[in-house]
């Protein structure tokens, strides 16, 4: 029976789930109470079980980890932050950052089902059967993720400094965890992101070094500008001046900075290795 | 005539006021020499005494048509107070009017500051305290278990017990918005005044890694200093060791700036990753207002703190029916299963004297 549905239905159903989550948290927060930690984390859960279904079926029928296409890359990062969530998320002691994940997983999942030419051209067995280059490709798109987790908690950093600041701390304002939390998790966030695509960087280079033609140029430059950038602001957080709010905000800023960048990269991109092939549904 | 049954009296703050509650209030020894009085009211099958600052009461079952006159004649007696007296700020409930009391005092509705916490383990102590003393039965027994549970529901179901409602607790709460947590924050209190002892004592109720007192008076510092288990600091190191600290309780007297713009700066940029929380309860104020600009800075000045205590306690106060709704509710049904009890009771010693049973 299930062998019948296909990738996008069951990352429609992953999908549905995260909006559950996000409305049953707005729901809560509109009537000035905390969203349920459990129940959001429950429906989070089932939605991230669908995506691994629905990512799996893609990936058997393209031969490799579903990296080909702008759709793939948002599934996969999208799944890659709940991956991290669901591992760590419980720990933060707080509902709303489940609240923030679950909006942040929804937007990527539908937005990415909803626009049909991002899913339009989907390029198979990219990865050869290398898996060394299947490794770094997944590794740089789950730093993606990690990244986008660090957005998140960045948000909810900037609401709780103009929380303290404008001396407006009712409603959810209150369910925000503390400013130094959030500083911390920020920072750890941010040094497990810059590890993650550093190694997937050393893994890619190696590859790049055996045969520089394969792989494309605009991809290079962009995944090592972006890595490059969050080193600067991790370096500049560690040195003291890159700080609280502006470091919230760099962080912001630069996740959106590498969605944005996936679109050029994807539209730049060719058959990377021999075997590789392009199916246009 | 029939049986007293299960009953409440005493006396609280709502009727009487501060004075009369001193003369009324109950010392340790007091307490228990009346417990034994008690003990020795034919009729009286269970008892229990609740005796905070804000009232004394006692909750009763009798299965005597005057156990409940006889108590207040003692406990009169024992304080030396007029029964006449007592009889006009008197509290007085039976059947289930007494356990929707239990409930809601138990909740923090009928306290003083509306929805505080610490009642319930005041109404627990007493329950233990009676237990103990072997002077509750099967209906009591019930009745405070249950009282407990349905008080808890009450809390967690509402927000009667959310946001702090005293300026003391409200600036714990604001450090912990910034800190997370205690444990690790160090606290400096410039002014050895009441307003900031309040203040410098909530911080350590809640866990503050250490206390540190300045005063212009140093002699005056040592002496809050040693009362509140803190060291001292001389007022003139003030800015110098400012970095030292997360939390400032700013208290003084004095009719200038005590903690100016620069010297605010220069501390951040000794530590400009850990925020630094101000809170300036002195008149005139203590902190340049113009620190509040600085990064990673927070100045919470006496009027904020007044603020956003008044915005809970407005907010407790609106979830009041929703809270008594609650405890109506599950009083009746926790009275709808004593009530055979206690009118069994009352049959079963019907025209007979009543034996003293309780062992206490």
């Amino acid at each position: 029976m299930f062998a019948e549905i296909t990738d996008r239905t069951w990352l429609w159903a992953a999908g549905s789930f995260y909006l559950a989550g996000f409305l049953l948290g707005t729901f809560a927060l509109m009537r000035q109470g905390r969203p349920s930690g459990s129940a959001t984390y429950v429906l989070i859960a089932v939605g991230y079980a669908l995506q691994l279904a629905g990512l799996a079926v893609r990936g058997r029928a393209v031969g490799g980890c579903p990296l080909g296409n702008q759709f793939e890359i948002y599934q996969f990062t999208a799944w890659s932050s709940i991956t991290l969530y669901l591992a760590v998320g419980v720990t933060f002691r707080n509902s709303l950052l489940g609240y923030f994940t679950s909006s942040l997983a929804a937007t990527m999942t539908l937005v990415s089902l909803a626009i049909p030419s991002w899913d339009a051209t989907q390029r198979t067995h990219i990865f050869g059967k290398d898996p060394w280059i299947e490794l770094h490709a997944a590794l740089a798109v789950f730093s993606y993720g990690v990244f986008g987790l660090l957005a998140l908690t960045s948000i909810m950093f900037l609401l709780r400094n103009h929380s303290l600041k404008s001396k407006d701390l009712r409603g959810w304002f209150s369910f925000l965890p503390s400013i130094l939390d959030l500083d911390h998790i920020g920072l750890r966030l941010l040094g497990a992101g810059v590890t993650i695509l550093a190694f997937s960087l050393v893994v890619g280079s190696v590859y790049w070094l055996r045969d520089t033609s394969t792989v494309n140029l605009t991809k290079l430059f962009v995944t090592v500008a972006i890595w490059f950038a969050y080193t600067a602001a991790l370096g500049l957080r560690l040195r003291g001046i890159l700080l609280a709010k502006r470091f919230a905000w760099s962080c912001l800023a630069l996740f959106i900075a590498a969605l944005l960048s996936l679109g050029p990269v994807d539209k730049s991109r060719h058959p990377a290795t021999p075997g590789a092939e392009v199916r246009t549904s | 005539m029939s049986a007293d049954g299960l009953f409440v009296i005493g006396a609280t703050h709502h009727r009487a006021p501060l004075a009369v509650r001193e003369k009324l209030s109950l010392s340790a020894e007091g307490a228990a020499a009346l417990k034994a009085e008690f003990s020795k009211i034919g009729g009286l099958r269970e008892f229990a005494v609740l005796n905070t600052c804000n009232r004394v009461e006692f909750y009763g079952v009798a299965a005597s048509a005057d156990a409940a006159a006889r108590m207040t004649a003692a406990f009169c007696a024992r304080q030396n107070f007029e029964i006449a007296e007592f009889a006009k700020v008197r509290l007085e409930l039976r059947g289930c009017d007494a356990v929707q009391h239990l409930v809601e005092v138990s909740a923090g509705l009928d306290s003083q500051m509306l929805g505080e916490t610490d009642i319930f383990g005041q109404v627990k102590e007493a329950y233990a305290a009676a237990q103990a003393g072997g002077t509750t039965g099967p209906v009591l027994n019930r009745v405070f278990q249950k009282g407990f549970q349905a008080a808890k529901h009450v809390r967690t179901q509402t927000a009667i017990t959310e946001g702090q409602v005293s300026v003391a607790n409200v600036a714990v709460d604001l450090a912990l918005n910034i800190y997370g947590s205690l444990t690790h924050t160090r606290i400096l209190l410039l002014g050895a005044g009441e307003i900031g002892e309040k203040t410098a004592k909530a911080f350590q109720s809640r866990g503050a890694a250490a206390l540190t007192v300045a005063s212009r008076r140093f002699e005056r510092a040592m002496e809050l200093a040693t009362l509140l288990g803190a060291s001292a600091m001389p007022f003139e190191q003030r800015d110098s060791r400012l970095a030292e600290f997360d939390v400032v309780v700013c208290a003084t007297s004095a009719p200038d700036i005590v903690v100016p713009h620069a010297s605010a700066k220069a501390a951040m940029q000794k530590r400009p990753a850990r925020p630094l929380f101000f809170i300036d309860q002195a008149l005139p104020r203590d902190v340049d207002p113009s620190v509040a600009d600085l990064q990673n800075v927070f100045l919470y000045n006496l009027d904020d703190l007044a603020k956003i205590a008044e915005e809970n306690r407005v907010a407790r106060e609106a979830e009041i029916s929703k809270c008594r709704a609650i405890a109506t509710e599950k009083a009746g049904a926790l009275w709808r299963q004593v009530a055979p009890q206690v009118e069994a009771l009352a049959e079963r010693f019907e025209g007979r004297p009543v034996q003293q049973e309780n062992p206490a």
